[in-house]
């Protein structure tokens, strides 16, 4: 027969209350374990019950928003998406994601991942400005070159990565996997022509020359974006394109009109909701 | 409020930890420890040849002064080093140029990635440094 009663682990929380702590700490909660929790689950019992001064970031609950990386039991991982059965400890240590500055208890300030992040330019880097702000159409696109970079925009900048990289542990200046991921991630996109102005952001020694393939942030992000691929192959590119072996193409043109294709009976588009200008 | 951010960096603590403990974590710290004790080898190598300028003396005295059973060791380490460097640079040098990674893939649980991809190449280089390391000590036991 099944043990009924119910079952309790420690949730081992850093502490870290700026003006008032000198350096974060360690503090105990007793939390009774319920058939599918979740670490954040965990963190909400902890909060309601004895800690309600305690600080983390969270929103979906669903590994979807990527605010809730933390260190669990010495890894870099989603309170949401890990499971407190699943760690099988009785004690589950819980801080901050390391390699960033600590604001309060489990709140890292991101800054500088988002700050090298937008230096980047996460976005699609082409002239037709005009096409860009009041899109005709769509910009074409393969299935195939759709492949080319649909993982890496998985990504919902966690930070885990950051946090699991022995680069970044020792070397504040590189510009570290999460934000060299989404760089390749438009630098391989069709439509994109931005790779230039990217490598002169990159080529200032901080950049995918300093990763020398740990491979720990693939092994810890939460999506499966495989950022080490990123930086690879990111490292390809820039090697084949100073020889002179990159295909060097046009960003995708706009897709042209379909034709021969009815058109009746498709309803006009529904009023703006957004006023104009 | 940056500056009453406590700072969180793991240093050279997060060479050893810090994430999922992966074999390749162990390559990239062993393969920057070897790369140091090479260099610090070198230095010290141009050192001890430089003597020689100074005339036989000086050559004879900085000669003995390296030819304890302590500096056969140390030699012997060093070779073990370069083994293991010169090895995995060539898997790092394959991989670092986008080949033996795979294409980017569509992501499904459990994930698959480079890393595990890569990972009988990583298997076969520690075997390839073993067996160099191995084939020198014999031959550094023989030599004496
Ligand atoms: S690459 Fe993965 S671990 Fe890194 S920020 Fe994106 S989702 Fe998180
Ligand atoms: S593969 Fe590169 S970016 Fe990823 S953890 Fe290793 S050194 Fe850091
Ligand atoms: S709360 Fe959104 S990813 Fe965990």
């Amino acid at each position: 027969m099944a043990d009924a009663r119910p079952r309790t682990v420690t949730f081992r929380v850093r502490r870290f209350e700026p003006g008032r702590d000198e350096r974060p700490r360690w503090e105990d909660h007793r939390v009774e374990v319920t058939p599918g929790m979740t670490v954040l689950d965990g963190l909400w019992k902890v909060k309601e019950q004895s800690a309600p001064s305690l600080a983390w970031r969270s929103s979906c609950r669903m590994g979807i928003c990527g605010s809730c990386g933390m260190l669990i039991d010495g890894r870099p991982r989603l309170a949401c998406n890990t499971q407190v059965a699943e760690l099988g400890s009785e004690v589950v240590a819980v801080g901050p994601l390391p390699n960033f500055d600590i604001v309060k208890d489990l709140v890292p300030d991101l800054r500088p991942m988002f700050e090298t992040h937008r230096d980047l330019r996460p976005y699609l880097l082409r002239d037709d400005t005009e096409e860009q702000d009041d899109p005709t159409r769509e910009y074409w696109q393969s299935p195939h070159e759709l492949e080319e970079y649909l993982q890496f925009s998985y990504c919902i900048k966690c930070g885990c990565c950051m946090a699991a990289c022995p680069t970044v542990a020792t070397d504040p200046h590189y510009a570290g996997p999460m934000p060299l991921a989404q760089a390749q991630r438009y630098d391989s996109d069709s439509r994109d022509a931005g790779f230039g102005e990217r490598r002169e952001v990159l080529s200032g020694g901080d950049g995918p020359w300093r990763c020398h393939f740990a491979g720990e942030c693939s092994q810890v992000c939460p999506k499966g974006v495989d950022p080490a691929k990123a930086i690879q192959l990111m490292k390809r590119d820039l090697v084949f394109d100073l020889l002179r072996l990159r295909r060097r193409k046009p960003p995708a043109a706009v897709a042209e009109a379909p034709h021969g294709l009815p058109r009746e009976g498709i309803p006009p588009a529904p009023p703006r909701t957004v006023p104009e200008g | 409020m940056a500056s009453r951010a406590h700072p969180n960096r793991l240093g050279i603590r997060g060479w050893v930890g810090g994430g999922r403990w992966g074999f390749e974590r162990y390559l990239y710290t062993l393969h920057r420890i070897t790369g140091l004790g090479l260099l610090a080898y070198f230095l010290m190598h141009i050192f001890v040849t430089s003597t020689r300028v100074l005339g036989p003396a000086s050559w004879k005295q900085a000669m003995d002064a390296v030819s304890g059973p302590l500096f056969a060791v140390g030699e012997y380490l060093v070779f073990a080093a370069f083994a293991f460097h010169a090895v995995n640079g060539v898997r790092l040098a394959l991989i670092e140029h986008g080949f033996l990674i795979g294409p980017p893939i569509e992501p499904i649980y459990p994930y698959a990635t480079s890393v595990g991809r890569q990972r009988p190449l990583a298997v076969a280089v520690m075997i390839v440094a073993g067996v160099i390391a191995l084939w020198g000590g014999l031959d550094f036991l023989t030599l004496r």
